[in-house]
């Protein structure tokens, strides 16, 4: 493949499906130009589009380096939204019913970790249950994602609900339970740094270590990767906790960065948006900061495009849909 | 029969409908190679379709239809990638659930719908839905094509070996279509069920994970249709007896009940004897060499 594909593709995938959801609008009755120039004012207009832009991008970074991880190693790991939620609850847990009264510098981190654990832990399961009862990793995680988002909405309702009993919301976390915010971008907290630090360190262990080479020959060839010495089973295991504590810090970083307290409906489908933002990268780790920001910019325009021009913001969905099918079919250009 | 036992029977058979429909499909579709993991959201277009279309001409059978032609409408995309342009099914299939919920998301919202006196599918007989009769008929139907007929033996020849039956001068890739639209209808239908008789509205992501308990019923049956309507019959019952443990005021909380069938797919996969058992050219694309 030529080099100006890896960028052309790409680039005709994200236009054309902006084209197509534009066709869709006008058919339905709604002002397509209005809508799509609603959709970037409310993106990049101005400071706080661009902020909630990059708020947005921190989730979609993070469970996008991880699907681009598993997607690399051949695992179809759909269970980023149910590994947000879990990593979500139990850093809320930690913060809100165990925590000493120590400095953030401690606090936050541990959060963080937290979070990751829960998450790794139920991207682990997925994988023993491929790894010894041969379940297809596609319908675990897929159901993983259902009993993650229900244990939210029991928590927030049971154990974790505030102290007034009103809402089914966790008490709202301490002041030095939560990230700081980076000096001159408002909103933006230090989580941002931190995915922004992980890409690169994403791509060095695909493409510059022994791990990375083994994760890469079982997703191309995993018989050839067997007869090699490689164990699929470990390396199954170990792709699937690194993104499930991916997905998972995600979710923690959103309670200590952004909300400050868990609810349900914490993720507008992060999870699920992730596999559109690594496959638009062409799951390159690289590429993952780019294409979530434009996921990213398109989640933060659809609120615009419902206020400004009366598109309901669900319709970003159909512009995803349209990504993965668009780089799915380059894709099989691409193998020919 | 004792009136709770009874209620709980026919909850029962009303909540294994879908599954059924759903799965059997999703068996044919299998059967002759493509994976079909965009049944969910062929399910929830074809509640969306079902539910405006019933409302609009009053008719349920004209919802039935819509409902079927929806899921159909899906999986022609679904095949045009998945056959035609041999894509990878499995990422056309998660594009395709998200498609669907932002399609009928937008739609729902944009058409607000304030009348609620949709067009019911009625009883047959007390008990006996045309949905409940349309699957049972469905089940034995399925069974005979797939193992007493022509077709069927083409059918299961492109699913098992796509190679050897492309010699044989069966036409995959069309066979294939041909499985997948009918899958897409079924799923289409066992979305119209949840409109036109299950409940009585559309609720943006109703089908709430229905789509893939019905894939992992394909995988619980081992490909086998007695065996996927038992398991369907199996979940109908789970849900049944979760739904009287909510209404009789069980001490466990609501959330945890719901919980409950995604648990038990999770454990029925874990531990039924299906694996193994999978069509040998399952998911794997084919190209005519000549």
């Amino acid at each position: 493949m030529t080099r100006a594909r890896l960028w052309l593709d790409p680039l005709l995938a994200s236009l054309g499906a902006l084209l197509l959801t534009a066709v869709v609008l006008g058919a339905l009755g709604h002002h397509p130009g209005r809508a799509l120039l609603a959709l970037w004012q409310g993106a990049f207009g101005d400071q706080i589009a661009l902020e909630a832009t990059l708020l947005r991008a921190v989730p979609l970074l993070l469970i996008g380096l991880g699907t681009a991880l598993s997607f690399r190693a051949g695992i179809w790991n759909i269970g980023g939204e149910g590994q947000l939620a879990v990593g979500a609850l139990l850093a809320t847990a930690f913060a809100t019913r165990f925590l000493p009264d120590v400095s953030a510098l401690v606090a936050v981190p541990v959060l963080l970790l937290a979070g990751a654990l829960a998450g790794g832990l139920l991207g682990g399961l997925a994988a023993e249950l491929r790894n010894r009862r041969s379940v297809s990793e596609v319908l675990s995680t897929l159901m993983l994602n259902f009993i993650g988002l229900h244990a939210v909405a029991w928590a927030v309702r049971g154990p974790l609900q505030e102290a007034a009993r009103t809402y089914p919301q966790s008490d709202a976390l301490a002041d030095h339970a939560r990230l700081a915010l980076i000096p001159g971008l408002g909103r933006v907290h230090y989580g941002l740094l931190l995915a922004l630090l992980l890409a690169p360190l994403v791509w060095a262990l695909l493409f510059r270590s022994a791990a990375g080479l083994r994760l890469r020959a079982v997703g191309s060839n995993a018989a050839a990767a067997r007869f090699a010495g490689i164990s699929t089973e470990r390396e199954t295991r170990r792709v699937m906790w690194l993104a499930g504590a991916l997905a998972g810090l995600a979710g923690a970083i959103e309670i200590v960065g952004v909300t400050g307290r868990l609810f349900q409906n914490l993720s507008p489908g992060y999870g699920f948006t992730a596999i559109a933002v690594a496959l638009l990268a062409r799951l390159h780790p690289l590429a993952v900061v780019a294409s979530a920001l434009f996921f990213a910019a398109l989640a933060s325009g659809g609120g615009a495009m419902q206020r400004v021009a009366g598109v309901p913001s669900v319709a970003v969905q159909m512009i995803e849909a349209f990504v993965i099918l668009i780089s799915a079919g380059f894709a099989v250009v691409a193998r020919r | 029969m004792d009136a709770a036992l009874l209620a709980l029977v026919l909850s029962t058979l009303r909540l294994a409908t879908p599954l059924c429909l759903a799965a059997m499909g999703e068996l044919v579709a299998e059967r002759a190679g493509v994976l079909n993991i965009g049944i969910e959201g062929m399910m929830l277009a074809g509640a969306y379709a079902a539910f405006v279309a019933a409302l609009v001409s009053g008719s349920a059978t004209v919802g039935c239809s819509a409902g079927a032609a929806a899921g159909v409408a899906l999986a022609c995309v679904f095949a045009f990638f998945v056959v035609e342009r041999r894509a990878d099914p499995i990422v056309c299939g998660a594009a395709l659930n998200i498609l669907a919920l932002g399609i009928t998301g937008t739609l729902s919202r944009r058409f607000e719908i304030l009348s609620f006196e949709t067009p019911r599918v009625p009883d047959l007989l007390p008990g006996l839905n045309l949905f409940l009769l349309g699957s049972l008929l469905l089940i034995p139907s399925v069974a005979l094509v797939l193992y007493r007929t022509r077709l069927g033996l083409h059918l299961r020849a492109c699913g098992e070996r796509a190679e050897a039956a492309h010699v044989q001068g069966i036409r995959v890739r069309r066979v294939r279509w041909g499985a997948t639209l009918f899958g897409g209808a079924c799923a289409g239908l066992a979305g119209a069920s949840l409109v036109l008789w299950i409940s009585d509205v559309f609720v943006e992501g109703m089908t709430s994970g229905r789509g893939f308990i019905a894939l992992a019923l394909v995988l619980f049956g081992a490909y086998r249709v007695w065996r996927i309507a038992f398991g369907a019959l199996l979940f109908g019952f789970a849900s049944a007896f979760q739904f009287r443990l909510q209404a009789s005021g069980f001490p466990l909380s609501h959330d945890l009940l719901l919980m409950l069938p995604y648990l038990l797919t999770l454990l029925v996969l874990a531990f039924s004897s299906g694996r193994g058992t999978a069509p040998a050219d399952l998911a794997r694309p084919f190209v005519a060499r000549d």
